[in-house]
């Protein structure tokens, strides 16, 4: 699971085009708002957490961004272009691995160059080199049920890599992992980020892991989801899991805890009987 | 060696049943008109092979063709319940809601508005077996979760490569579990629209036997009604072994399987 990262690619390269732009963005199932105005900025090439408690809505912005749910109001563009219809630039990953369990593992990475009619030999060979870069060329034709819960994450995650486009969305991909696991495969995605270069749009509600991986952390408040604080992570690449122990990385996430726990439970109890009352 | 481990007691069981039966009807001197020994059965059974074989095919007949309706016009109408919501709305409570009723107790009116003929026998047979098929289609193709089919829809997939690719194997091993139940219903159907309305068939042959107090022969064709109701499962068995990758079979059995029925 070793990938050679030449020290040019591992310098802050300074981000500037925009890849996604969202402006007043807000989406509400039924009567029930879940995103209330989100404005946001993420760079080409950049890798930019999501950070927020459950059901705050920030998977809700991930599908937004593929465009696979319509907003009720505002912009979201990609690329420079607004977002009509299901995004194909981008590869998605789940917190379920979706593979396709009739399928061997080589061939729910081949999928989406089947769906695309670009299955030849150069994204072929990709699709072995990913598999390789991940630990799985050992089991290229076994099938999902016979793989760990990590592995068939590592899995999708190819898939969603194999066809080089120049977006990947991840809603908490490692969130049904065992704590160690997790750590594990949170570096083996910052090496694949740091080979791949791709931007990253990741969802999550682990602090540690948001500032481990991210260029940016956008911290998002319980429904309905709005932008709380724009954190920019300044911590040398490739970071390693001591890296938590820093001063620097406690010190944001002492910021990020701030945000995310400014009213304890008692008072939001007490605040919804009010409302409730009110009604 | 592993198979043989699973099933020796099975098969221990079965022929300790037989032993006790043919002791029993020996020992408590049983008449045959109540309840013949094994013995005697095959032994009856062999004796009228002609006449078993000469009912075997027209009973297998109507299985066959009743069985295909069902098929047809339950994969049809599961189709169009899981792809139009409308239709879906319309027809699937109705349909719900007439599974609870026998739908062999339309066989007397059948015959009043059907004859005798071949008609009557595969309207019933294709009536019981078709619930079965239309419910688990609906059920099948609806086994695909909304993340999955929102990476399909990322990849840019369409509605053909959607259901080739991903819906249609996903509901293979529930689809095939509605076959198979459909298999031993058919079987049902057949014995009773035979009872009702005909001159040959094993379902005939039965209560010919039986009203001629001929106990032995009359399990005789019961026998062959099993052996006919196996024939058509084993053959849908088969045909799931083909298409179904053996892993997916096990986990359905040992999840939602039982509650198929």
């Amino acid at each position: 699971m070793t990938i050679e990262i030449s020290t040019e690619q591992v310098t802050h390269a300074h981000k500037s085009k925009p890849f996604i732009e969202a402006e007043g963005l807000r989406i509400a199932f039924g009567a029930t708002p879940a995103l209330d105005g989100i404005d946001l900025t993420i760079a080409e090439g950049e890798f930019f957490s999501i950070l927020g408690p459950s059901g705050c809505g920030k998977s809700t912005f991930l599908l937004l961004t593929a465009g696979l749910l319509h907003p009720t109001g505002g912009k979201i563009s990609v690329e420079g272009k607004p977002v009509r219809g299901a995004y194909t630039n981008a590869g998605i990953t789940f917190q379920n691995h979706n593979l396709l369990e009739w399928r061997t593992v080589l061939d729910n990475v081949l999928l989406p160059l089947e769906i695309r009619h670009i299955k030849n030999d150069r994204f072929v060979t990709r699709a072995h080199e990913l598999l390789a870069m991940t630990g799985l060329d050992e089991f290229e034709n076994h099938y999902p049920h016979q793989l760990s819960g990590g592995m068939r994450q590592r899995v999708a995650i190819c898939r969603a890599l194999v066809c080089d486009l120049p977006l990947l969305l991840m809603d908490e991909p490692f969130g049904a992992l065992d704590a160690l696991t997790r750590e594990e495969h949170q570096l083996l995605l910052q090496d694949i980020w740091l080979h791949e270069r791709k931007t990253v749009l990741f969802i999550t509600h682990d602090i540690r892991e948001a500032i481990l991986l991210s260029d940016r952390v956008a911290i998002m408040s319980p429904r309905p989801g709005r932008i709380l604080d724009l954190l920019t992570i300044d911590l040398p690449r490739p970071r390693s899991q001591d890296v938590s122990e820093s001063p620097e990385f406690i010190e944001y996430s002492r910021r990020i805890r701030s945000q995310l726990f400014a009213k304890p439970l008692s008072s939001k109890m007490a605040a919804s009987k009010m409302t409730g009352k009110t009604k | 060696m592993n198979w043989f481990n699973r099933t020796w007691p099975s098969i221990l069981f079965a022929v300790l049943l037989v032993v006790v039966w043919e002791a029993a009807a020996d020992y408590f001197h049983i008449p045959d008109i109540l309840l013949p020994a094994p013995s005697k059965v095959i032994a009856g059974m062999i004796g009228a092979t002609p006449l078993y074989l000469k009912h075997v095919w027209p009973t297998l007949n109507e299985i066959l063709l009743g069985y295909a309706i069902a098929l047809a016009l339950g994969t049809l109408c599961g189709l169009i319940i899981a792809f139009s919501r409308f239709m879906g709305n319309a027809i699937y409570p109705a349909l719900v809601a007439t599974q609870i009723m026998p739908k062999v107790a339309f066989a007397p009116l059948l015959v009043v508005w059907f004859g005798f003929g071949l008609m009557p026998k595969l309207i019933l047979i294709a009536l019981i077996a078709f619930f079965p098929i239309v419910i688990n289609t609906v059920v099948a193709l609806n086994m695909t979760s909304q993340e999955t089919i929102y990476l399909f829809r990322s990849m840019g997939a369409g509605p053909v490569q959607t259901f080739f690719k991903l819906r249609l194997p996903a509901a293979l091993p529930v689809f095939f579990g509605g076959l198979k139940i459909a298999a031993t219903f058919a079987v049902i159907g057949v014995v009773v629209a035979e009872f009702y309305s005909s001159d040959k068939g094993l379902g005939y042959l039965l209560l010919l036997e039986v009203s001629n107090g001929d106990t032995t022969r009359a399990f005789g064709s019961i026998i062959y009604l099993t052996l006919l109701g196996l024939l058509v499962f084993g053959v849908v068995v088969l045909i799931e072994r083909l298409m179904v990758p053996a892993h997916m079979l096990k986990r359905f059995d040992e999840t939602s399987g039982r509650t198929a029925g």
